[in-house]
């Protein structure tokens, strides 16, 4: 076990250092610091002192791998690259390019907090509703119950969840005014700015996961072991739940666990059009003003999370099925 | 009448080479009985059959926009015979050529669906008085001298007309399917029968409903469009209908062309890992885990954001505004094929490490056979059903995808029409009052059905392709064929 771990933290060090490598060339080889400074300057007619200024305030007129102007160890470590890819290992995001120059790392963790709130509730709850509607859909399996709910279900996985929001900001907010149309507030008060977007979401999703479910579900009801459970006597229900559901739950830790390191960096669009303050809509900010220091720090933060949610994930089957070894 | 000059844009080239590819593929199926059986079980699935019939709708709106040219202007009356001809600097589509008459239609600002007057009070003189009041459109119902009285009558008149027209092309269609399948069930009549009883080979009564469905709301459509704005109109009067069907190709160039893009590195690459296995799979695998471990709508942003940095410096690579849009579509294709080939890399290199240990390549091995050889001849084939269950099952995300993407400012140029920039003008267009519903309705039909219709064919494709998932579609007990 403790060898595995430390066998896919090493592996996701290497991937680390490839994403890293990947997005420095991406922003400072394919576009030299001097296009990000004219695009983030703006205007027809930018001069090279404007462009020179831009990058000393940020630390970009540097060399980018090799200093050769330094001593020593300096020779490396006063470098763009430096500065920028491998200080993000140690979760030091540096500050961003705009004007105000806001220390990413500091925004990054309240913002992750107020991500949380949303994410959390609707990770837990996108789980459990769309198991029941899976499982109620298995219960009455060849029924018209089962062959419109998998209408449904197609139907709703055809509707961008763009669609969802703003139907829904429409009916609840502007018609029936029943929650505020967005903002956030603090604490308790979270809940009311939270329940349109989580209902929401949770419709959007609900669809292509219970469809997905429902097709695992009857894969596992054609098994001998079911068969068995039946030909003992046990009722439907049982089987459904005791048997059916804890085989089931390989699969379905496979695919909640796909949205795991969302949960953590909050959903783009839902934050951004309920104007929750999150890493979502901060992505949104920072692509909008062409901050590129944040995209680099949220690409790598991104990373982390998935690699973390991959291990997680292995160890949740460890727990779901004790014949899973990790070794 | 002088010749267009042709413009081909780059995603005009590329689905193009599309078709010529499907024509290719389908001189396949055609020699080929498995493939055949397949596709055969692919249009004897009902919903697959009239998804693909609305499909091939939206497909042929798509290529008919794909034509693109300039118009040469009409030289100036004195001017030398040998003067060279010089053509408009806007670039049209043969679409935009067919629905000249909804770009002309243009009003000043918004209206509702099928309306005769402005949805805001103007002030304008009427009968030599300046008043404030809701004023005519100027082409909306504008053949009507007194839209108060003859309106309703009017619209009646004309959707009846259309919807009649397209009943009887409908029913010339069924006709000409009984008529082709006269020889296989005795009669005509016997045919007629038969489709309506649903006793046919393919699910012809579902497919023919779907025709029906599809000439009688076009011909209603078609009736009124020329008169009236079937959708309304935006806020700077132009036709929502007209977006509306620009808004298709785009959909559909996301759609396919992203797709294909992934398409060499993921089975050239997949095929690789899973037939060499030791460094080199090591070496592919880190390369696809590295690039799924960054979530994909922020390697998009970061891509895009690069390509728009490239773009600035590069201002020779375009000449007009819509070659400039057009290659940014392409780009963002390209984009997403470089960042979504993990998917289907793994997929192909899983089925790769299965087939290798098969006893034909095994025999290829031992007879001699080059690797390079064995991976295009043996491996090559053998994994195309996964790439072509891949290809159609994304298709319908990737239209989705593109309006979450528009929507975030990183997808296409807001000069294009699509799906996403549609919707994104609807949300403030939501909040106005009174409420402008239509921008948002009309995209929401168009996406959906289209989304909807891929979802159906898709499912289709992956149940008679797929020789492993298991099929759980519902169905409803019939009773037994006769």
């Amino acid at each position: 076990m403790l060898n595995y771990l430390i066998r896919r933290v090493g592996y996701g060090v290497l991937i680390l250092i490839g994403v890293n490598l990947f997005t420095f060339i991406l922003f400072f080889t394919v576009n030299t610091p001097d296009d990000m400074a004219r695009l983030n300057i703006g205007g027809k007619r930018v001069t090279q002192e404007q462009i020179e200024k831009w990058k000393t305030e940020r630390g970009y007129d540097k060399p980018l791998y090799w200093n050769e102007r330094e001593q020593g160890s300096a020779r490396a470590t006063n470098t763009v690259f430096w500065d920028r890819s491998v200080s993000l290992f140690a979760l030091n995001f540096g500050r961003s390019d705009a004007q105000n120059a806001i220390d990413i790392g500091h925004e990054i963790r309240v913002r992750m907090g107020v991500s949380l709130q949303l994410a959390v509730p609707l990770f837990i709850l996108q789980v459990i509703a769309s198991v029941a509607f899976a499982l109620l859909l298995v219960f009455f399996r060849h029924s018209r119950i089962d062959f419109w709910g998998v209408v449904l279900c197609v139907l709703m996985l055809s509707i961008s969840s763009l669609f969802y929001i703003i139907v829904g900001q429409l009916m609840f907010s502007r018609m029936l005014h029943l929650v505020p149309m967005s903002g956030w507030a603090g604490g308790l008060d979270a809940v009311k700015f939270l329940m349109l977007p989580l209902g929401l979401c949770l419709l959007s999703r609900l669809g292509g996961e219970a469809r997905l479910y429902r097709a695992m579900f009857l894969e596992e009801i054609g098994k001998d072991y079911v068969r068995t459970a039946r030909a003992k006597g046990l009722s439907e229900t049982v089987v459904l739940f005791r048997h059916v559901l804890k085989n089931a739950l390989i699969p379905i830790i496979t695919s909640a666990g796909s949205y795991l390191p969302y949960v953590f960096l909050g959903s783009l669009v839902f934050e951004s059009f309920f104007g929750i303050p999150g890493l979502g809509a901060f992505v949104i900010e920072a692509i909008t003003g062409q901050d590129f220091a944040i995209v680099r720090s949220m690409v790598f933060l991104g990373a982390v999370l998935y690699i973390a949610s991959n291990v997680l994930i292995d160890l949740a089957y460890t727990w779901a099925d004790p014949r899973v070894r990790l070794t | 009448m002088m010749a267009p000059r042709f413009v081909l844009l780059w995603t005009d080239t590329v689905l193009w080479a599309m078709v010529a590819v499907l024509v290719w593929y389908g001189w396949r199926v055609k020699i080929n009985p498995n493939l055949r059986a397949n596709w055969l079980k692919v249009l004897r699935d009902p919903a697959a059959l009239c998804a693909g019939i609305v499909l091939a709708l939206f497909a042929l709106v798509t290529l008919l926009d794909s034509v693109h040219f300039r118009r040469a202007l009409v030289p100036a009356a004195g001017a030398p015979a040998g003067t060279p001809t010089f053509y408009a600097t806007t670039t049209e589509s043969l679409l935009d050529a067919l629905l000249a008459r909804q770009i002309e239609m243009r009003e000043t600002n918004y209206s509702k669906p099928l309306a005769t007057l402005g949805l805001n009070k103007e002030a304008f003189e009427r009968d030599g008085k300046p008043v404030h009041d809701y004023p005519r459109l100027r082409f909306g119902g504008a053949h009507l001298s007194d839209p108060a009285t003859q309106w309703a009558g009017d619209l009646r008149e004309r959707i009846g007309l259309g919807a009649a027209a397209g009943l009887a092309v409908a029913i010339a269609i069924t006709l000409f399917v009984a008529a082709a399948l006269r020889t296989r069930h005795g009669t005509m009549r016997i045919a007629l029968r038969d489709i309506a009883a649903d006793r046919t080979h393919l699910p012809l009564r579902a497919g023919l409903l779907t025709v029906t469905v599809i000439c009688v709301l076009g011909g209603a459509v078609a009736a009124l469009m020329n008169h009236y704005h079937v959708f309304g109109t935006d806020r700077t009067g132009n036709d929502v209908l007209y977006q509306a069907l620009k808004s298709v190709r785009t959909a559909f160039v996301i759609g396919t062309l992203a797709t294909v893009a992934t398409l060499p590195f993921a089975v050239v690459l997949g095929v690789l890992a899973g037939y060499f296995k030791g460094w080199v799979d090591e070496a592919i695998q880190y390369l696809y885990t590295t690039l799924t471990s960054v979530p994909n709508v922020l390697l998009i942003a970061a891509c895009v954001l690069m390509v728009q940095v490239f773009l600035d410096k590069h201002p020779e690579m375009f000449e007009t505004g819509s070659e400039r849009a057009d290659l940014k579509i392409f780009l963002l294709c390209v984009i997403l094929g470089l960042t979504g080939w993990a998917t289907l890399c793994r997929l192909v290199r899983g089925e790769t490490l299965k087939l290798r240990e098969l006893d034909f390549v095994q025999a290829a091995t031992a007879f001699g056979v080059s690797h390079a050889r064995i991976m295009a001849r043996h491996i090559a084939p053998n994994v195309m059903h996964l790439v072509l269950i891949t290809t159609v099952l994304s298709f319908s995300d990737l239209i989705l995808y593109e309006a979450v993407l528009t929507y975030v400012g990183v997808g296409v140029d807001p000069s294009m029409n699509s799906f996403g920039g549609m919707i994104n003008l609807a949300r403030s267009e939501m909040s106005r009052d009174p409420l402008v519903w239509w921008s948002f309705a009309a995209a929401f039909g168009f996406m959906v059905t289209l989304v909807l219709a891929a979802n159906l064919f898709a499912d289709g494709v992956r149940d008679a392709f797929d020789p492993r998932a298991r099929s759980f579609r519902p169905r409803l007990r019939r009773s037994l064929p006769v």
